[in-house]
């Protein structure tokens, strides 16, 4: 919303426009464009010189010395003389300090055009870097891994504990509901198409083997990444930028000992446990939709399941499950470390380590079921 | 000292003598706590070295590095707390790791550190229970953990009242004379670098290495370039 009458030109001889200001200029009611005393200036040839009159103007602030800049840059282009003295003092103490420090040569960011090519070969850069960063932290990690197994490893058990408690006991709620509502939905599923056959009692099966072989496992790994993994990247990331992390380093402790390891431990130790327990809360949900849409007893519902759940398939989930733990644990710290130096990095590393955990799983679980079908498990 | 291909400072050379008070000063961005970060092993240099008393830091291997890192402390800006530990137990970690003290002598160490920097009875804060000149001077007593025999402080008096930065400096000079330590300070705060500096060098930001080194004092009374007699004045007496 530009005022009409915030500014007004006179011409007093041939050589030199009169800008007279007007008004009350406020930063909320916009500002004119340099462009339109352009205008002026171009529709008379000989314009030598600006001087301005501000005997109408109520009130200024920065939208006055915006224009004014402008100004002065387009009479610095144009060879024009700018006579500054009919402007207020402060209006003309404030564009001489504007204009006291040149500006510093190549201080302005190039908007050079990237074209598409060199676009792909940056990403291309980028990704290769960071898969280099990422075996780097693989390769320290298994070193840490062996120090541990020399018991040489050094980190607090108290931490051990607290992480324990917090990626065991405090996911618990979360992983029941989630868990519980995986077993209805694949009953369910089963239940609509089985009921055709009369064939109601392998929904007790479906929900078995898709449960305890797969889903258990991938559910809870999924859950940990999006709980913990994230919570893992951002306390790592925090202290990254609060340079807990450095003071670590400088006294001669590996940051990798005393924060990733014991976390790794944590999550590979409670995520089995969980997994187990979301087996089990899984086939409860599924009993409970047998048991309720498709008149199944109980028992009946237990043993089927059992006939169709060996031990194998239990173990294989829940070694699955330790080896997703590591996945979420490693991702969420690596992401943690290589954290940038401000808050929004934070942010961005708990989202990336969220995105690397389940996409680590998902790889992880596919792999997984080329190898069982391998050896026949 | 570069990042990536960005060269920050080139051809620095000073030495360090022990009971120095030796100052890292120069304009913001000039590449004073990078210096740090060299000096304490954070950051490598891209080229040249960092020789402690006869040893080569840059080139040694990790655990003769681990040593050399041993015997000096750092205070980090922020003081750099440890935030899942309280103050006794972030000075003790050192001492537990790198100590055969049990764990009532640790704790009567860390009162002690504590006592020291003015903190006496904080021993169960947490970092996030205290204030930014309480993190700062816990973060000292933390440095102090092992008795270090340099002390490396990065900018100590940034976001410190002028009292409190005052009564930093005197604790550094205290430490100094009394544990025999030698303290390396990152500051442009003038007070202090006329009040503890005995040593110290000048990073200039145009031309990216160093311009001046030696007392400060002599070189506020000599000064060997515009630039510094800039930075010592404060530029006063200048237009702008």
């Amino acid at each position: 919303m530009v005022e009409q009458d915030q500014v007004s030109f006179q011409r007093d001889d041939d050589t030199t426009l009169l800008v007279r200001f007007s008004g009350a200029w406020r930063l909320r009611g916009g500002f004119p464009s340099a462009s339109l005393v352009d205008r002026e200036i171009q529709s008379a040839a000989q314009v030598r010189g600006l001087a301005f009159d501000t005997k109408e103007l109520i009130s200024w602030d920065s939208s006055v010395l915006a224009f004014l800049v402008d100004l002065s840059e387009l009479c610095r282009q144009r060879g024009i003389n700018m006579d500054r003295a009919g402007l207020p003092a402060g209006v003309r103490r404030l564009l001489h300090l504007a204009e006291a420090v040149p500006e510093k040569k190549g201080a302005r960011k190039e908007e050079a055009e990237i074209s598409f090519l060199q676009r792909v070969g940056i990403s291309a850069i980028g990704a290769g870097d960071s898969l280099g960063e990422m075996l780097k932290f693989l390769g320290e990690m298994s070193v840490t891994f062996v120090r541990l197994f020399r018991m040489k490893a050094r980190f607090r058990p108290v931490d051990l504990f607290l992480l324990i408690q917090q990626c065991g006991a405090q996911a618990l709620p979360i992983v029941t509901l989630i868990s519980f509502l995986v077993g209805v939905i694949l009953a369910f599923v089963g239940a609509v198409q089985l009921k055709q056959f009369g064939a109601q009692i392998y929904v007790a099966d479906l929900v078995g083997i898709a449960i305890v072989h797969e889903m258990g496992a991938m559910m809870t790994g999924i859950i940990m990444a999006g709980r913990t993994g994230a919570a893992f990247a951002a306390q790592l990331g925090t202290m990254k930028v609060t340079q807990e992390i450095d003071a670590f380093t400088t006294m001669g402790f590996s940051p990798l000992e005393f924060l990733v390891l014991p976390r790794v431990i944590a999550l590979v130790l409670m995520m089995p446990l969980l997994c187990l327990y979301a087996d089990f809360v899984g086939v409860l949900g599924g009993a409970t939709i047998a048991m309720g849409m498709l008149d199944l007893s109980w028992t009946t519902y237990i043993r089927e399941t059992m006939h169709a759940v060996g031990l194998t398939d239990i173990f294989g989930g829940i070694f699955k499950s330790a080896v997703y733990g590591v996945l979420v644990a490693l991702s969420g710290c690596l992401r943690g470390i290589q954290c940038g130096n401000s808050s929004s990095a934070v942010g961005d590393a708990a989202t990336s380590a969220v995105v690397t955990g389940i996409v680590a799983i998902v790889a992880a679980c596919g792999i997984f079921a080329v190898v069982f079908y391998v050896l026949g498990i | 000292m570069a990042y990536g291909s960005f060269v920050l400072m080139r051809d620095l050379n000073f030495t360090i003598n022990d009971g120095d008070v030796f100052i890292i000063m120069g304009g913001s961005g000039s590449g004073k706590s990078t210096l740090l970060r060299h000096l304490i092993g954070l950051n490598e240099p891209a080229q040249g070295e960092i020789v402690y008393r006869a040893e080569n830091f840059t080139k040694a291997d990790p655990d003769k590095r681990q040593e050399i890192l041993r015997r000096t402390g750092v205070l980090f800006q922020s003081g750099a707390l440890w935030s899942s530990m309280t103050l006794a137990e972030n000075i003790g970690l050192a001492l537990e790791e790198y100590t055969d003290l049990n764990p009532e002598e640790i704790r009567e160490i860390a009162s002690l550190k504590l006592a020291l920097v003015g903190l006496k009875g904080f021993e169960d804060y947490y970092p996030s229970e205290i204030s930014g000149g309480m993190s700062k001077r816990a973060g000292l007593a933390r440095a102090m953990a092992l008795d270090p025999e340099i002390l490396f402080f990065d900018e100590p008096s940034a976001g410190l009242d002028p009292i409190s930065s005052r009564l930093l400096d005197d604790l550094i000079l205290e430490l100094r004379d009394n544990l025999g330590a030698t303290v390396v300070v990152v500051t442009h705060e003038l007070a202090s670098i006329f009040t503890i500096g005995n040593n110290s060098v000048f990073l200039d930001a145009e031309t990216r290495t160093m311009t001046a080194g030696g007392d400060p004092k002599e070189l506020l009374a000599h000064p060997p370039n515009p630039m510094v007699h800039r930075f010592l004045t404060r530029g006063e007496g200048e237009q702008i």
